[in-house]
């Protein structure tokens, strides 16, 4: 699907990225559906479910990550006690306001306790809609852990093809998994520009280009990356003596996009996060010839980023994926960034630390919420986090 | 049968001295407990290695085929809780970097290590030779051994339980949890222990376990008379304390609970209530079902505003945390490896919400409860998240009044004994108003 963008104009892209961002009653999506009948749209949270099979049955997957800082929650508070966090909440009250009444399915992923029994609540408010806990696996032997995900695949396979009214094919399947890689690739390329040239690629822009991918069909949003690399690539901008950073802790409820535009002002470059892992949680292609399935598991067991959710087998790897992302990407610390009372981010930040601290990598850390609106304090941490970053390289 | 009176040493250091009563049964335990504590701190120089685990989804019969011993770290931090030394504890792994919005039995557990380990019985814990992570119903957990392991350094086994997210155990789960059991569990418990398994023993074992859920299921259905000879809350977290712990599978479990069936029937054959810390329960005047767990910190003082006002709690899912029995599951020695992945699958908060939801009401028919306390624990949200609709769903279905209160584990930071009377008296004139509408209405 091309966009009629021009390709020259990061400021044009960026616009429809943020235009699709604000949108809080889904319209692009909604137009999609409208525009051919028995079309159908499944819901997907955090952090990770395979897009493959919703898109092999001709559905548009759809990512609900919350209310964000502009949605007014009415209804939803009354569903949780004040020590939840605030993405469960804000997903009752787009349900509740009918700000979702036009999606056909959700996938509740499994990431933590309070996502898992929102599931069971979903199946509960909205008993018309089709909705799954979708487990994956803690055990990473293809004969083990795989055999489980691969059934857990089908199961899944099978209820989409049930809500399509017909079975989703093994070549549907394959030619899904070649967009997605296509996809994939794009992704890792702004990521790797950004990484390169952050000033290039602000990580608020990254963020909305990235962001988009989970509300666009994916062949709209692969041509609006390649419209972004190419705009960004030539439009010189200017570089400010940032420090680099990597942002961590962000994988299910979202900041605010003022608090990345916040990191930024107060002098550091994000130069890799964590922010919307669903897009790049594979970290290569995704083998195409042979059995489908079994190609997803494989690359969910062994090509998959790292991050709270999963369990790491082997104590020497833990959170060496965080080390690593600091040498791949030049970065000069750390920023640990978690949403209040979110469990999984929350009690693996300690172990995280004493990686760091063992490899002499300085960092800091705050918390958040979807709606926080004082930056100040987090302008203030930052900066201040960035100064003794440039004067601890200076000497 | 027999209440003993016992003065507790913190109450005798007080004037005047306060005593509490206690059944024969629950001194019976607190030797078995003493008893366990005695041989995990003698490890050291007996020689036994230690297995730390999880109450949900224990697999105690197992751990025993290799002579290990079974350290539960909830279990400690809940003793700590009760001795209230876990607000040192909580504060302590706060200083070291934890954040005051996690779980407080994390922090108990973190904060006991870093100031010695000492155990109940005043000794210090053993390391343990190996963390055995089966855990169900709770993701905590996983981090909470991680962060264990980081400490020990020592082996690690992951036993995956999938969420019953559908409503339903499939093939496939019982397929993962038996593969991950006989090729990743056993050997690496035989390599540790240096104890080859033997199936037949694990057999004998659950054989055991299953006798000992007969008699704590008839244990528990008792309060479906009236009075109920039990309270199935406060009472009940006593009378889960063997069977979800190191004691399920053995001989000492059977006959803890054979003796507490006894003690129950007597007071059922008697017409008598429960027993509470201050003697026999005054009349019975409010039935209700609670969800979540207790706080543990001001566990007496909680209890005490239950049994002040009449109120007995006669079905509760904590006491469902480490095992649903009284469904029909039994531990079954003809199927060893399937009937533990099938008890793993099946503990409380690895049901779904509407699963949990439909215990609830079927409680509260079924022991014709008054209706539905929930207490949400402020650093659990594998029960508390949902609770809110749970409470609804609950009082839609069986037209009985829900309360909510809120306290934590084993933070007592978060118990705030004021608030919660103020919420249970106003609960209980709610059922009050509820039974004279239905009699005028009659």
């Amino acid at each position: 699907m091309a966009t009629s963008l021009n390709p020259q104009a990061t400021a044009d892209i960026v616009a429809r990225a943020n235009a699709l961002f604000e949108d809080l009653s889904f319209g692009t999506a909604r137009a999609w559906k409208e525009a051919v009948p028995g079309r159908k749209v499944v819901g997907y949270m955090p952090i990770y479910v395979p897009r493959e099979l919703i898109h092999a049955a001709d559905m548009l997957p759809l990512g609900i990550v919350g209310g964000g800082d502009q949605l007014e929650v009415i209804h939803g508070d009354a569903y949780y006690q004040s020590y939840i966090c605030r993405i469960p909440r804000s997903t009752i009250e787009l349900g509740v306001s009918g700000r979702l009444d036009f999606v056909d399915g959700m996938l509740f992923p499994s990431i933590c306790d309070v996502i898992r029994n929102l599931s069971g609540m979903w199946k509960l408010m909205f008993p018309k809609v089709y909705s799954r806990y979708f487990d994956v696996p803690q055990n990473y032997r293809d004969d083990i852990g795989g055999n489980f995900y691969i059934n857990e695949l089908a199961e899944l396979r099978h209820d989409l093809g049930e809500l399509r009214g017909k079975p989703i094919t093994d070549d549907e399947l394959r030619s899904s998994i070649a967009v997605y890689n296509d996809n994939r690739r794009l992704i890792r390329e702004l990521y790797a520009l950004r990484a390169e040239r952050p000033w290039q690629a602000p990580a608020a822009e990254v963020y909305l280009m990235v962001r988009a991918g989970l509300l666009l069909p994916v062949e709209e949003h692969s041509a609006l990356l390649r419209h972004y690399l190419a705009a960004a690539r030539a439009e010189e901008r200017p570089m400010r003596d940032n420090c680099r950073v990597v942002l961590t802790g962000m994988f299910c409820e979202q900041p605010p996009l003022n608090l990345i535009k916040s990191l930024e002002l107060s002098g550091c470059y994000v130069v890799d996060d964590d922010l919307l892992l669903v897009t790049r949680w594979l970290t290569g292609d995704v083998e195409i010839e042979g059995d489908p399935l079994r190609n997803l598991s494989s690359a969910f067991l062994h090509h998959s980023e790292s991050t709270a959710a999963k369990y790491e087998p082997n104590q020497k790897e833990k959170g060496q994926h965080l080390v690593r992302a600091v040498k791949r990407t030049a970065a000069e610390g750390v920023i640990f960034a978690a949403p209040s009372f979110c469990d999984p981010a929350l009690l693996e930040r300690p172990m995280l630390q004493h990686v760091l601290k063992e490899a002499g990598i300085p960092y800091i850390a705050f918390k958040y919420a979807e709606n926080s609106g004082q930056m100040q304090p987090i302008r203030e941490q930052a900066g201040t986090f960035a100064d003794s970053i440039k004067l601890w390289s200076a000497a | 049968m027999t209440t003993v009176k016992v003065a507790t040493p913190k109450a005798a250091a007080r004037a005047p001295a306060k005593e509490v009563i206690k059944d024969a049964s629950m001194l019976k335990q607190k030797e078995m407990m003493a008893a366990h504590y005695d041989r995990l701190t003698s490890a050291p120089e007996t020689g036994a290695k230690v297995a730390a685990t999880f109450v949900p989804g224990n697999l105690n019969e197992l751990v025993m085929c290799f002579d290990l011993l079974n350290n539960l770290p909830e279990v400690n931090a809940i003793q700590n809780g009760l001795r209230r030394v876990s607000g040192s504890y909580v504060l302590e792994a706060e200083k070291i970097g934890h954040s005051e919005d996690v779980c407080t039995y994390v922090k108990s557990d973190i904060g006991m290590m870093a100031k010695g380990n000492i155990a109940p019985n005043g000794k210090k814990f053993p390391n343990p030779d190996v963390l055995l992570l089966s855990y169900t119903g709770c993701f905590t957990f996983m981090k909470w051994f991680e962060l264990l392991r980081e400490q020990y350094k020592c082996e690690t086994i992951m036993l995956h339980t999938p969420y019953m997210g559908d409503g339903k155990i499939t093939k496939g789960m019982i397929d993962y949890m038996v593969k991950q059991l006989r090729e990743e569990v056993i050997p690496t418990l035989e390599r540790v222990s240096g104890v080859k398994f033997d199936i037949d023993r694990l057999r004998e074992n659950l054989k055991r376990s299953s006798k000992a859920e007969d008699d704590l299921v008839r244990v528990l259905q008792s309060a479906k008379a009236k009075p109920s000879p039990i309270d199935a809350y406060f009472g009940g977290i006593y009378y889960i304390g063997p069977i979800f712990g190191a004691f399920r599978g053995t001989q000492d479990a059977i006959d803890y609970y054979r003796f507490l069936r006894e003690e129950v029937e007597d007071r059922l054959a008697k017409g008598q209530g429960p027993v509470t810390p201050d003697g026999d329960m005054g009349k019975e005047k409010y039935r209700l079902v609670v969800e979540g767990p207790p706080n543990y910190t001001s566990f007496r003082q909680f209890w005490k505003m239950f049994y002040d006002e009449g109120a007995v709690v006669v079905a509760s899912s904590y006491t469902k945390v480490g095992g649903v029995y009284d469904f029909g599951f039994r531990h079954d020695p003809s199927k060893p490896l399937e009937t533990l992945a099938e008890y793993c699958l099946g503990v409380y908060t690895n049901r779904s919400l509407p699963m949990r939801i439909d215990m609830l009401v079927n409680y509260i028919n079924e022991y014709e409860a008054d209706g539905l306390l929930i207490n949400s624990i402020k650093s659990c949200n594998s029960f508390s998240a949902g609770q809110l609709l749970m409470m609804r769903e609950v009082e839609k279905r069986t037209g009985k009044p829900a309360a909510f209160v809120e306290s934590d584990l084993v933070d007592p930071r978060y118990f705030s004994a004021a608030n919660i009377k103020n919420r249970l008296e106003s609960y209980f004139q709610m059922i009050d108003q509820k039974r004279s509408g239905a009699n005028a209405a009659a």
